[in-house]
């Protein structure tokens, strides 16, 4: 790493076997590798989103075959794990968007914030879970 | 000569804030939405379809829908960019993913539109 502050080049270090198998990341950063993991999961998933509310909006008849639908275990279970996607995006989110004006930067703050969304969006995931349930 | 690249990030500060402001818009609009879900009736097919009849109510998803399709667009781009080095398979991928982004927002215009 030595050189690396010289090398006017030098590349990100993106190696996704690095990141998952080798390194070993502080909270802060598998905070940010799950709030990319948790984009491109919603990214791809809206499309089944997108279907489930079409549906749940056309008619009576599609409400409740969505509710039938929602029924089953893995549907249920797919859409918890949306669920969490999306409250582990919105919390760091927001932990970025303090990040970007200055706010929690220093290491101890930035470690106490990652503990935070990681608790929190969990919590709020069991919260819907129940709700869903 | 300028040796611009084509699929690059046109470096772009516009997109950085972009980025943020579109999150912030879609985090207002979740907490909103969250609260009058939770907080309301027990949600069957009539108050399902109440809920998005509603005038302000259809407004606000689009502006929602039209933040996300923005904020995914820079997203996606950013990690095409980060693990997609190939040129053509870039371009590619990234073209795929604007129209998958313009067929959502489309969709959803029709989902929210629709006389029912």
């Amino acid at each position: 790493m030595a050189t690396a502050a010289t090398n006017k080049d030098r590349p990100k270090y993106l190696s996704l076997r690095a990141i998952l198998f080798e390194l070993r990341l502080p909270i802060a950063g598998w905070i940010s590798i799950l709030h990319r993991v948790s984009g491109v999961l919603l990214f791809v998933s809206a499309v089944w989103l997108l279907f489930l509310l079409d549906r749940s909006l056309s008619s009576e008849t599609g409400f409740a075959s969505i509710q039938r639908y929602l029924g089953f275990a893995l549907v249920k279970l797919s859409l918890l794990v949306l669920v969490w996607a999306y409250c582990h995006h919105l919390c760091a989110g927001i932990r970025f968007l303090l990040l970007d004006l200055h706010k929690g930067v220093d290491k101890a703050s930035a470690r106490r914030s990652s503990i935070v969304v990681l608790v929190v969006s969990l919590a709020l995931t069991a919260y819907f879970g129940v709700k869903l349930w | 000569m300028v040796n611009r690249i084509v699929v690059g990030a046109h470096y772009g500060l516009r997109d950085w804030l972009a980025q943020r402001v579109t999150g912030l818009i879609m985090a207002v609009y979740s907490i909103i939405v969250a609260v009058v879900l939770t907080t309301g009736a027990p949600i069957r097919y009539a108050v399902w379809r109440d809920l998005f009849s509603q005038g302000w109510m259809r407004v606000a998803t689009l502006l929602f829908a039209t933040s996300l399709a923005w904020h995914m667009w820079v997203g996606v781009r950013d990690i095409l960019m980060d693990y997609v080095k190939p040129l053509g398979a870039r371009l590619a991928l990234q073209i795929f993913v604007l129209l998958v982004i313009s067929g959502y927002l489309a969709w959803t215009i029709q989902i929210l539109w629709r006389t029912a």
